[in-house]
């Protein structure tokens, strides 16, 4: 699904150039569920950036659903990231004078959709979530593991082949993080793709391979005993 | 601009966002309200002024004759000047080509009305039919002298509105019988006057029959005439002044008067005077026009600001759009419609609550120099349409910034 060869990437800060990601190499297949851990100047996040399609690598390729991924211009990349993917953001980053309902429905506005048929998919990704009920409620009404959950049902709403989440859990207590876990498990469950960015063990754990980046290079890529969220809810 | 899904977005937006969509709305519509009220009292004023002007005829060139002040060939100053028939005869033939109304005028003195136990003291002069036309008198009953009262020295007189209503109160003046210092003479007219009151104080005889009933003789007081105007005002002003000094120096040297001397004969040349009446509307309207473009400036600089601030507002928004697939075009489509969308809409409501001020207020004010306050609703509607798309354009710069920014720049703001 993902293959990623010799990918470089620096930022300039001022008169210093920061080499942020040395060359990584690195493939996911359809159906799988990675976290990518590090501590923070790792890389991982602009990893995760550059596999979203929010940043650009300076050298190397990236091919997403054999498609490669080079020379974007905005309204190209702008296509890419509606049709193949799906963001989860620790900041959950919802539109807040918009409904649950209408931040779903978001994906399928830029797709074209109509809005009749916007809603009628919307609400069957909210009903996926659990949140039928909030539909209408705005975004501040919510609390954290909804906000979540709703961004979560955002993300799959253009039915994308990889879901990206950066820490998705970062900003929730703990027993509403393996909530939210749970459901990405049971989303990865039915297939779906997904990468996890976090620096929490024991959310890494619940992921089924886990990939540690170190100084913008992968030290450690090994598969884990996938642990259920569910067991410690 | 007829997609049903963007308006619904847009439309979505505003309603959810009613503070932003109020202050954007807010200067624009004060904007336009201000200049339309602004133009509206200049129109004002040129009205009230103009009107204030309209007392004559406003090309209207009067000749009067006073007391030397030099002596001249001999004669010695202090010669009182009188001007006569045959002055009047020579130049009106003369100029007859030039000439679109003339009249000479015989002056009574002392002038008092008489009509049963009511009477008073008014100013009554012998003039020609045209006078009617050279003191922009509208006839509101009967007629104005005609040339057969002038030839027959008939004994008829017409009368200002307000001599009507202080001798007749509301009887019918017409075919009624006035004593003038005591002669009878009866009204055939009653006139109005724009200048007001003051101008409707007068009576008016034929100027035969003043000089041969009050003695006059063949002297006149003095002279007024109109020229027919030509193509440009300028033209027209050119001929009126070249005239007033062609009269001026062959009445100097039929009665013997000092080239230089400034008091035996008097021009008035209304036309100098209107032209420096239009330099004047001119200047208070270049004025208004000045304070007017200033505030569109100031409105659209409110815009902008208000834009900017907006798409500021809206970064981490537009980061999360573009996260979701919205493509630059369609961030900057989607600010720019919601700008214009809501600067016409206030743009308008200013148009229009100005404009609903200007109806009732207008009629009502009755001030000397503001006369019913109205303003060009072509100019109006055009400085809407100047501040909906100044309020665009001045979107489209952060709008188009906005949509280049990389959503994950984006996605950082807090």
């Amino acid at each position: 699904m993902i293959t990623i060869k010799d990918l470089h990437k620096s930022y300039t800060m001022g008169a210093n150039s920061l080499h942020v990601l040395k060359g990584i190499n690195f493939s996911v297949q359809e159906g799988e569920l990675v976290s990518i851990m590090g501590s923070s100047g790792s890389g991982k996040s602009t990893l995760l950036n550059i596999l979203g399609m929010l940043d650009e690598a300076d050298e190397g390729s990236y091919t997403l659903d054999g498609v490669p991924i080079k020379n974007l211009n905005e309204k190209i990349a702008a296509q890419y990231r509606n049709k193949f993917l799906g963001f989860i953001f620790q900041s959950f980053n919802l539109i807040n004078y918009k409904s649950a309902l209408d931040n779903v429905g978001m994906p399928l506005y830029y797709q074209g959709m109509k809005r009749k048929d916007r809603t009628d998919k919307a609400m069957a990704y909210l009903e996926k979530v659990g949140l039928a009920n909030w539909a209408h409620h705005m975004p501040n009404e919510l609390s954290g593991g909804q906000k979540q959950r709703v961004a979560i049902a955002r993300a799959l709403a253009s039915d994308p082949k990889v879901l990206l989440a950066d820490e998705p859990t970062g900003a929730l207590d703990t027993k509403t993080s393996y909530e939210v876990m749970d459901l990405i498990q049971g989303i990865n469950d039915e297939g779906k793709t997904i990468l996890i960015v976090t620096h929490e063990d024991d959310i890494a754990h619940m992921t089924k391979r886990i990939v540690n980046l170190k100084d913008g290079l992968i030290i450690d890529d090994t598969s884990v005993k996938q642990v259920r969220a569910l067991s410690h809810v | 601009m007829f997609d049903l899904e963007r308006w619904q977005e847009i439309l979505e937006t505003i309603s959810k966002n009613k503070l932003r969509t109020f202050l954007t709305g807010l200067s624009v519509a004060s904007g336009i309200f201000i200049l339309v009220i602004l133009l509206g009292f200049g129109q004002g004023m040129q009205n009230g002024i103009s009107s204030q002007f309209q007392r004559d005829a406003s090309n209207r060139i009067s000749v009067y004759s006073g007391v030397t002040s030099k002596g001249y060939k001999g004669l010695n100053p202090g010669r009182i000047i009188e001007m006569t028939n045959e002055d009047y005869k020579y130049l009106i033939k003369k100029y007859e080509e030039d000439l679109e109304f003339k009249s000479s005028v015989y002056r009574i003195w002392s002038g008092t009305l008489n009509f049963g136990n009511e009477s008073g003291s008014y100013r009554v002069e012998g003039v020609y039919p045209d006078y009617q036309f050279l003191e922009n008198e509208d006839m509101v009953a009967g007629r104005y002298i005609n040339y057969d009262d002038h030839d027959k020295k008939a004994k008829v007189m017409v009368i200002g509105n307000k001599v009507k209503q202080d001798l007749f109160k509301n009887q019918d003046p017409i075919g009624q019988q006035v004593q003038i210092n005591g002669v009878n003479f009866k009204v055939v007219g009653v006139y109005s006057d724009p200048g007001g009151e003051r101008e409707e104080t007068r009576a008016f005889v034929p100027l035969s029959t003043s000089q041969r009933v009050f003695g006059g003789a063949d002297k006149v007081g003095n002279l007024g005439f109109t020229l027919k105007p030509k193509e440009t005002f300028q033209k027209t002003l050119e001929q009126s002044v070249r005239f007033s000094s062609e009269i001026e120096s062959f009445l100097k040297e039929r009665h013997l008067i000092a080239p230089d001397d400034t008091s035996a004969i008097g021009i008035n040349n209304t036309l100098e005077g209107t032209k420096r009446f239009y330099d004047l509307i001119g200047m208070i309207k270049t004025f208004f026009w000045v304070v007017g473009i200033c505030t569109i400036i100031a409105g659209v600089v409110g815009v902008s600001n208000i834009m900017l601030i907006i798409v500021k507002e809206r970064t981490k928004e537009i980061g999360i759009r573009k996260a979701l697939g919205a493509q630059p075009l369609s961030i900057i489509t989607m600010i720019l419609h919601e700008s214009i969308f809501v600067t016409a809409i206030a743009g308008f409501t200013g148009l229009i609550l100005s404009m609903a001020l200007l109806e009732v207020v207008g009629p009502n004010l009755d001030m000397d120099f503001i006369k019913n306050p109205s303003v060009n609703f072509n100019v109006a509607i055009t400085t809407v349409f100047i501040l909906v798309l100044a309020g665009a354009l001045a979107g489209f710069v952060p709008a188009w910034r906005a949509a280049r920014i990389k959503p994950i720049t984006a996605l950082r703001e807090e």
